[in-house]
């Protein structure tokens, strides 16, 4: 079977048709039986149908499958045209009139064909004809009623239970009142009331011929002309036709407004239709202004609202019942806030109006009904009120309702119903993005924090810019450093391994300016300055930590430092792949960073003072063995000579705690002494085991810096003695002295570097649980915030 | 797509239910009867902090052979079945759980009715497109 491209009203009309052949249910149909009726009733040759059934298929299978029927309802669609039957006409034919059945009855066949050209000509009433009432009531349909495409279906049971009827074409039409004493001129639909089911269509069909004359209603362009004509029968008996409603409440006032109300709506809504159809649900002047002062009687404010309470008695009093009103409620409540605006009151007091007068809800709030959306006169002149019926349980019932609307309503409500089910679906998706992008907030932070120990990797990066900064006020005094101190001090991390340089983080909070976190170093006096300058970098490192969730700023770099520093990372970092640097390669910076600013002070604030090229050459020897693990390892040596020649410099800028450059000076000068001490064979080791570190996946910075706070202190305290005693043999020149109050000075540097380690490490436990406590309440938070979701 | 959908009340009689027109409708009734143990054991073994740490949606209840069903219970312990065909394993478990979110907003705008008094069947119409939506549909 080729594909068939049906369109809507097809589709709607052909699966209504196949529902009612296929009264076993079984999802296809036998040739025999109704299929071959229907064929037959659409007025073709027998060879024809013949034709068209083995063209479908069907003959092939032997049955009537959903397919083959509707190619077979189009191919007689076709047939009826008088287009020449065949295969590729299926899809290539547009504008292909429904296929016809015809009625035993000659009245439902005029109705049916003017109902149908009816259709034809106009677009959006097709979706309405084409649902033959045998889709609903596939076992009640008489003998004689087959299948009416054109038949204003009665969708609605035809049990007596809710007699309430609504055509799909043109509701107004038939405005079935399942009130007796309503509805008189239209007698036909009293006798919906007793309908038994399957006879209901006949009465009301004759209800319907009875109401609307042969003037040309169904080939009316819409539906307004038959409005206008039940309107008309309406005026007949408005008095009457409220009036014994009205009467058994006659005793309440609100009836009797009611009846004078709708008495007066109905003048007006008649005075108004006979000149030119119009929306029957608009409201007019003199209906809105009783209705405002209805809504005063309740709330005196105009802008308030109406308690849902309050509405409640007020409706009740119109002797409507209660499913009724529910349903009004239903339509008019637009923003479903169990309360009433002055709008929706307006809208629901129309509702109750029309109802009382015999016209049918209907399943959506109709257009000029709309809150912020009444407008009189602005309606356009199609919509119809569609009073359809309003209490069909069947889904199928309800859903065909939906588009057999008044052409303006059709383009109007699958725009409000998209709106509204988009509010709902947006309202869900906010709710459940909202709760899903805080509950991410709420644990982001927290993991960040709480499972970042050691910011070492984030430190990289703003150590990195740190040392960009360090090199660009190098690079203005001295360009030879550059880089080689950068470079240097990579492998000089390596070889503390990044114990050192993890331990100096939080340790040279001060020094590095790579604090863990502010509050620690923030705590600390003479770190303050170097705080303030880390803050940024401290920042970072703990977010940067836990790339995931809390963006981790990047620290607040100096622009100098990412310059230069990228380069040295590149460099230095280039066997580290790309993916690794933005976290693990944050990782892999720790180990490089720290030497950096080191130098970069070093160089910055000796930047005049010349390298020692003693120095250097006392610290060759250290420098070869470091060289194999870092390049210009030997420029970190004369930064390790300016350390030894400045020690007391180094001493008091850490005093004065005024900048990062200082406390990395006074790292920088630890590390550079630490090198210089070291025996050869521990730098070498250091350095050789160190030097894979910066090399090495992000985890293990991470490890190394927990055992390296440990380890640190133990070095610290190990290395100035080793320190000490290596520089003391290494130094038996006469640099002795200066080597000996350059290492008393890194000792106490070093002392201070213990203590503020410590500080650092306790201010970070604080700092911790203060973050779980944050969790947890930002936890519970959520946890009480999901109901007002719902 | 479901083939059967209730609302139960809190005390456990239903308010609203709806199956696919079937033969076996009175199945799907009582397999939503016999559900709700289910439902109330999952609702009770959260001894502290109610609805605290109680999720609204329950999940798979129970499957059978033939189809599984859903359970969904709100704040005010009324619960929403769905009872979903086993052969349809399309069906996630986010749509599952739209599907009880759309069932508990319309359920929320049934009750802001004031037309409505907690403890009648729902007769809404609206409610009942929405349900029908989600119906396996006849076609």
């Amino acid at each position: 079977m080729e594909s068939l491209t049906l369109s809507d009203v097809e589709q709607k009309y052909y699966s209504d048709l196949f529902v009612y052949c296929d009264t076993d249910n079984t999802k296809k149909v036998a040739s025999s039986g109704k299929v071959l009726d229907l064929f037959r009733a659409a007025q073709l040759p027998n060879e024809v149908v013949l034709q068209i059934t083995e063209l479908c298929g069907a003959t092939r299978l032997g049955h009537f499958g959903r397919s083959q029927f509707y190619i077979a309802l189009k191919l007689i669609a076709i047939a009826q045209s008088g287009l020449p039957l065949r295969v590729e006409s299926l899809n290539s034919v547009k504008d292909l009139p429904l296929p016809r059945f015809v009625v035993s009855k000659s009245e439902q066949e005029a109705r049916h064909a003017n109902v149908y050209s009816d259709t034809e000509n106009q677009g959006p009433y097709v979706g309405v004809i084409p649902r033959p009432p045998g889709r609903v009531q596939p076992k009640k349909v008489s003998a004689h009623e087959v299948i009416q495409p054109c038949m204003p279906t009665s969708e609605s049971q035809p049990d007596t239970t809710s007699p309430v009827v609504s055509p799909h074409q043109s509701p107004p039409t038939s405005p079935h009142t399942w009130r007796k004493h309503k509805r008189q001129a239209s007698g036909g639909n009293v006798d919906r009331q007793p309908a038994v089911a399957g006879a209901v269509w006949t009465p009301f069909r004759e209800a319907q011929s009875g109401a609307v004359t042969g003037d040309g209603m169904w080939s009316a362009h819409s539906p307004p002309p038959p409005v206008q004509e039940s309107w008309v029968s309406f005026t007949d008996t408005p008095p009457s036709s409220t009036l014994p409603t009205v009467h058994p409440s006659s005793a309440q006032q609100e009836s009797t407004t009611v009846r004078t109300l709708a008495s007066a709506a109905t003048t007006n809504e008649i005075q108004r239709q006979s000149s030119a159809y119009d929306d029957p649900w608009k409201i007019t002047d003199e209906q809105r202004q009783y209705y405002i002062n209805q809504f005063k009687t309740i709330q005196p404010d105009l802008t308030g609202l109406i308690a849902g309470s309050a509405a409640k008695e007020f409706f009740t009093k119109s002797k409507l019942p209660i499913l009724e009103l529910s349903h009004i409620w239903e339509l008019s409540d637009f923003d479903k806030d169990g309360a009433l605006t002055l709008d929706e009151f307006c809208a629901a007091f129309h509702l109750v109006v029309a109802r009382k007068n015999g016209y049918d809800l209907p399943e959506k709030l109709p257009e000029s009904l709309m809150p912020k959306l009444i407008d009189l006169d602005d309606s356009s002149g199609g919509p119809e009120p569609a009073p359809e019926v309003g209490y069909s349980t069947s889904p199928v019932e309800v859903t065909p309702n939906k588009s057999p609307s008044m052409p303006s309503l059709n383009q109007t409500w699958p725009e409000l119903n998209q709106s509204n089910e988009q509010w709902e679906t947006f309202s869900e998706r906010s709710s459940s993005s909202q709760t899903l992008t805080q509950f991410d907030s709420n644990i982001a932070p927290a993991d960040p924090d709480t499972a970042i120990v050691h910011p070492v990797p984030i430190r990289m990066t703003p150590s990195k810019i740190h040392m960009q900064e360090m090199e660009l006020k190098r690079t203005a005094s001295d360009h030879t450093h550059p880089t080689s101190p950068l470079m240097a001090k990579p492998p000089d991390l390596s070889e503390e391994g990044k114990l050192a340089t993890s331990i100096k983080f939080p340790t040279n909070t001060v020094g590095d300016g790579y604090s863990s976190s502010d509050s620690f170093t923030s705590d600390q006096e003479p770190i303050t300055s170097v705080v303030t300058r880390q803050r940024s970098h401290s920042g970072t490192s703990p977010e940067g930590l836990k790339a995931v969730a809390p963006p981790p700023p990047p620290p607040r770099p100096h622009p100098s430092h990412s310059r230069s520093s990228s380069l040295d990372m590149s460099r230095n970092f280039a066997p580290v792949p790309a993916a690794g640097q933005q976290q693990a390669g944050v990782v892999t910076y720790p180990p490089a960073v720290p030497p950096r600013p080191l130098p970069t002070q070093m160089s910055g604030p000796h930047s005049h003072r010349p390298a020692d090229g003693e120095g250097l050459a006392s610290h060759s020897s250290t420098s070869p063995q470091q060289i194999p693990e870092q390049p210009n390892f030997a420029d970190f040596s004369q930064f390790q000579a300016f350390a030894v020649e400045h020690p007391a410099d180094d001493g008091e800028k850490l005093s004065d705690g005024g900048q990062t450059e200082k406390c990395v000076d006074n790292a920088a000068a630890m590390r550079t002494v630490k090198n210089e001490a070291q025996a050869d064979e521990r730098a070498a080791n250091v350095n050789s085991a160190k030097g894979s570190t910066p090399l090495a996946p992000p985890p293990k910075p991470v490890r190394r810096r927990l055992k390296s706070e440990d380890e640190l202190k133990a070095e610290v305290d190990d290395i100035p003695q080793k320190s000490v005693l290596a520089t003391q043999p290494s130094i038996p020149r006469s640099v002795g002295k200066d080597k000996k109050a350059i290492q008393a000075s890194i000792r106490r540097n070093k002392e201070t570097n213990t203590v503020l380690a410590r500080l650092n490490s306790e201010l970070q436990q604080q700092l911790k649980d203060l973050l779980e406590e944050r969790i947890s309440l930002e936890v519970q938070l959520e946890q009480l915030r999901p109901f007002s979701h719902l | 797509m479901a083939v059967c959908i209730a609302v139960i009340a809190k005390e456990n009689y239903p308010l609203y239910i709806r199956s696919v027109p079937s033969q076996s409708e009175l199945k799907f009734h009582y397999t939503v009867h016999t559900s709700l143990d289910v439902v109330e054991e999952k609702i009770s073994a959260v001894g502290k902090a109610m609805a605290d740490q109680r999720e609204l949606y329950l999940g798979l209840l129970y499957p059978t052979e033939d189809y599984k069903v859903y359970g969904y219970v709100t704040n005010s312990k009324v619960k929403f079945v769905i009872v979903v065909d086993s052969s349809n394993t399309s069906l996630r478990d986010n749509e599952i759980r739209s599907m009880f979110r759309k069932l508990h907003n319309s359920f929320t705008d049934v009750m802001c009715n004031p037309f409505y008094n907690p403890g009648d069947p729902i007769q809404s119409k609206a409610f009942d497109s929405m349900v029908s939506g989600m119906m396996v549909q006849a076609c």
